[in-house]
């Protein structure tokens, strides 16, 4: 049986490309960086030429770049960071979107506990924040506005340049986390106004566990780890330097690559939504021009998301759902809830996230199996039953 | 999370599914908002359940405990129906995840649903012999 993986928000397959540089550092370079003899050297210079890939990437100088165990730890240091700043000068409000992902989230919480206040902004049906709710939500008290770049499961992409424009003009420091947007999308940090980023390795073919945050020059962030003088002083702990070689070579390959797989993946996504658009009593979720290319976000009312994935499963279909029997609570994805879906609705998601190892034939295979399980579900569905009586009485 | 080899079985190709035209108790549980529904259908003779079936919404091991505890009841005397637990509807699946035992309850509820249903519709007032029948609490979706 075929089997699609359909699930690259998630995680992606590392490259061949990435296994091959990464394996002399395991093996024959295996060194610590901070060692003085050769093979200690051969390891600095490694995790030195991956920062200037970095950089290049996003348009930042090497100095800007500091690498982390992932995206999850970029936000955190970012954030509390940021906040421990604003503390010093009094100012102890955060601005943030209803519909970030949870490291930023209970980051946040955590803030709160400690007497941070935080205002998160509405994220409309179309799951992209306004600008100008950003500027008014600023206060003299506000230290820092964090706003993703590109959604995790609704794919939407914000108006990053545009709220880093109003975040300077107001002196307010701003994060992104672009966790699912590195790779995938052209960014340069410099030309969006953007003084500090998240970004995650293993989203775009690097290994889990590496990632990096861009904190702009001068923006003196204090450690979240402490320890040795790694990172220039700022982020303690022996590099993880196969993970970091990796990371430098799967971001110059995906830089150089962008415009022709975000152009096929898109044109592959646009297929499912059409397909998948056939079914009856279905959504798409989220804005469908300012998005991700990969990423494909729907519901089919009357059908439950952890069983519609399951079966898909069976059917060599890997995907993902908000349901709140997938998110493992009562409630279904806070992004679905977010963008104004009711319940009901929102545990009738799936995400499906493709990539540039996905096929046409792939996609062939999704709209094959997709609407009989949809049919399946729905013919033993006491809620699909209710649907189809309320349109009869109408 | 992971299901034993039984629950996807049942997920996987669920015994019961469908309606009974003449079913004589019918029972539903749950509620879209909190994301799963179970409707059971029971064809009683004699104080036997003749037949039963099944319609659910709902996850894996919604479907799952559906079908699991519409085989425990079928064929059987309404007594042994009455005393279904929904530990037995666990226990006959290998286990469910902590988070899913919510499931096995609904399963055990939507029977008695439909035995006090069957009885409601002799004029027997069903309360004494099913007990009460528990749900979602609709706000927090908790049982």
């Amino acid at each position: 049986m075929r089997y699609v993986y359909a699930d690259n928000a998630a995680t992606t397959a590392v490259s061949p490309h990435v296994v091959e540089a990464m394996l002399p550092y395991m093996t024959e370079h295996y060194g610590n960086p901070s060692s003085l003899y050769s093979i200690g050297q051969t390891a600095h210079r490694a995790v030195a030429k991956a920062r200037a890939q970095v950089a290049d990437a996003l348009g930042a100088e090497e100095r800007e770049i500091f690498f982390t165990s992932g995206g999850s730890e970029a936000d955190n240091w970012a954030i509390k960071g940021a906040a421990a700043l604003g503390a010093k000068k009094g100012k102890k409000h955060l601005i943030t979107t209803k519909f970030e992902h949870h490291a930023v989230l209970h980051t946040m919480a955590a803030l709160e506990k400690q007497g941070f206040t935080v205002t998160y902004l509405d994220v409309y049906e179309n799951g992209i924040v306004r600008p100008e709710d950003v500027e008014k939500a600023i206060t003299d008290d506000t230290c820092l506005v964090t706003v993703m770049y590109a959604n995790n499961e609704i794919g939407t992409i914000q108006p990053i340049a545009e709220i880093g424009r109003i975040c300077h003009e107001k002196g307010v420091l701003f994060h992104t986390d672009a966790v699912q947007a590195v790779g995938h999308v052209k960014i340069n940090v410099k030309e969006q106004n953007i003084d500090m980023l998240s970004l995650s390795g293993h989203k775009f073919h690097a290994v889990k566990g590496v990632g990096a945050l861009y904190c702009k020059k001068g923006i003196r962030l204090p450690n979240l780890i402490e320890g040795g003088a790694q990172e220039s002083g700022r982020r303690a702990g022996t590099e993880n330097v196969p993970g970091i070689v990796g990371l430098g070579v799967a971001i110059t390959d995906m830089t150089e690559h962008l415009e022709e797989n975000a152009k096929k993946v898109a044109a592959m996504r646009d297929r499912l939504f059409e397909g998948a658009s056939k079914i009856s009593h279905s959504r798409i979720n989220g804005d469908t021009e300012h998005r991700l290319p990969g990423n494909f976000s729907m519901c089919f009312e009357g059908v439950e998301g952890e069983s519609l994935l399951l079966m898909l499963d069976m059917q060599g279909v890997a995907a993902s759902s908000g349901s709140a029997c997938t998110s493992g609570s009562l409630d279904p994805s806070h992004v679905l809830l977010a963008i104004g879906l009711k319940h009901e609705v929102a545990h009738g998601s799936l995400r499906l996230s493709l990539g540039e190892n996905n096929t046409e034939e792939d996609v062939d295979h999704i709209l094959e199996v997709l609407p009989p399980i949809i049919d399946r579900l729905r013919d033993m569905s006491p809620l699909w039953e209710h649907i189809m009586e309320n349109e009869k009485n109408k | 999370m992971e299901y034993s080899e039984k629950v996807m079985e049942h997920f996987a190709h669920p015994h019961n599914v469908g309606e009974i035209p003449d079913a004589n108790g019918i029972g539903e549980i749950g509620n879209a908002k909190c994301g799963d529904i179970m409707k059971m259908y029971l064809k009683i003779e004699n104080d036997i359940i003749v037949d039963v079936k099944f319609k659910t919404y709902g996850c894996a091991s919604a479907i799952a405990t559906s079908s699991m505890a519409t085989d425990l009841i079928k064929g059987q005397p309404v007594s042994e129906a009455l005393k279904l637990t929904n530990q037995a509807v666990v226990e006959a699946l290998d286990g469910l995840p902590a988070v899913k035992i919510h499931c096995s309850v609904l399963a055990e509820q939507a029977i008695k649903a439909a035995l006090a249903d069957y009885y409601t519709r002799q004029g027997i007032d069903p309360e004494p012999i099913v007990g009460k029948i528990e749900d979602h609490d609709h706000e927090s979706c908790a049982l």
